[in-house]
């Protein structure tokens, strides 16, 4: 049995061989997992905004769609991961309380979706798979090595995709 | 102030919002003695400024199922505010003010699903303790606060946690979280989350003559 590797909010960790990497209760955050299904050498990012250049403090990298998945990407890569191979799953992006308090806040679990798709495709990382939207929260455990995206969420059984 | 984020924080904001957080959470422990009708004791709260990755950890892990009451504010401040306290407490709570009538098992308070008179009566808890807390905000500050009509919330801690922490995310890379112990037989740890918008910050800091 490998480790498994918690990421936590505005995160991101990559792994490899048995190890896994989980996050543990996304609401209308996104986790977008990438690997390389060659090599097994994969990643979990735990974005919670769509889009760093609507923001000016936007120095936090993992905490944005385009900017997290783009440096989880290089680091996949890194590790060994083919860039014209890898493909993705997400998930989360629900929506909690049926309002929110700010522009910013409306829709903000769907258009965390939305941005973290976009990225995707512009990476030309095939989507294979997705559990998003709702409104409950997601935990989420990833295994690059067979691809496996296991989802929990409370009341619900356990479903793999 | 154009640049005012939450890394800025001077040791004297804290000090007020500590003082709020004890004046709030000494209105709401009166307010939540008389509604259950038994003594109930309340500890200093603490202030803490957190990294998004600490949150979880803090309430005691993003998994653990919570309850949470989620509402906006508006007046002189725009904003959100959530209260949150373990299923376990929000059990005994409902308990509590419901004479027992229900006779939820503490024990097993995680797999019990609230109905509709447990989740209104929680409600009612959450809108009495936010009442509370905005009071004393309102109180001394001078300004008017309107809370809206109180959201339930009742999942994993990261998931009704991941809202605020989004809200405060759009201009900062923390989140500030008052913990309130209360006690009557069992301590019961609740979180507040104030969530003002930034140009009511500036406006809470302005007129508490901080800034």
């Amino acid at each position: 049995m490998g480790e498994v590797i918690k990421v936590g909010m505005a995160d991101w960790k990559t792994c490899s061989g048995e190890d896994a990497v989980t996050t543990l209760g996304l609401g209308s955050c996104v986790g977008i997992a990438i690997r390389d299904p060659a090599t097994g050498v994969g990643g979990l990012a735990h974005i919670m905004l769509p889009d760093s250049t609507e923001i000016r403090n936007n120095g936090n990298r993992p905490k944005f769609a385009d900017t997290g998945i783009e440096d989880l990407v290089k680091d996949i890569v890194r590790r060994g991961g083919n860039r014209g191979r890898l493909v993705a799953k997400i998930a989360g992006g629900a929506q909690m309380f049926s309002f929110g308090s700010k522009s910013t806040m409306i829709r903000v679990g769907e258009r965390n979706v939305q941005a973290s798709k976009q990225k995707l495709s512009e990476l030309k990382i095939p989507l294979l798979a997705e559990d998003t939207g709702k409104t409950y929260g997601r935990t989420v455990i990833f295994y690059p090595k067979n691809g496996d995206f296991v989802i929990r969420a409370v009341g619900m059984p356990e479903k793999v995709i | 102030m154009k640049d005012l984020n939450m890394e800025q924080l001077t040791d004297q904001y804290f000090d007020v919002l500590k003082e709020l957080g004890n004046i709030g959470a000494g209105n709401a422990t009166t307010a939540l003695a008389q509604m259950i009708d038994c003594k109930v004791d309340m500890h200093v709260p603490q202030v803490k400024l957190l990294e998004f990755k600490e949150l979880g950890d803090m309430v005691g892990g993003e998994d653990k199922l919570m309850v949470s009451i989620f509402l906006q504010v508006e007046g002189d401040i725009d904003g959100s505010i959530m209260f949150m306290l373990s299923k376990t407490a929000a059990a005994h709570l409902v308990n509590k003010l419901m004479c027992g009538m229900l006779g939820i098992d503490e024990e097993k308070a995680d797999e019990y699903e609230f109905g509709e008179m447990e989740c209104s009566a929680i409600k009612e808890v959450g809108n009495i303790i936010t009442g509370a807390y905005l009071n004393a905000l309102s109180g001394l500050t001078n300004m008017k606060i309107f809370p809206s009509i109180p959201q339930l919330g009742i999942d994993m801690a990261g998931a009704l946690l991941s809202v605020p922490a989004i809200e405060f995310g759009v201009f900062g890379d923390k989140i500030l979280l008052i913990q309130t112990q209360f006690s009557d037989d069992v301590v019961l740890d609740g979180f507040f989350i104030l969530i003002p918008d930034m140009e009511s910050y500036e406006r809470i800091l302005g007129s508490l003559g901080v800034m």
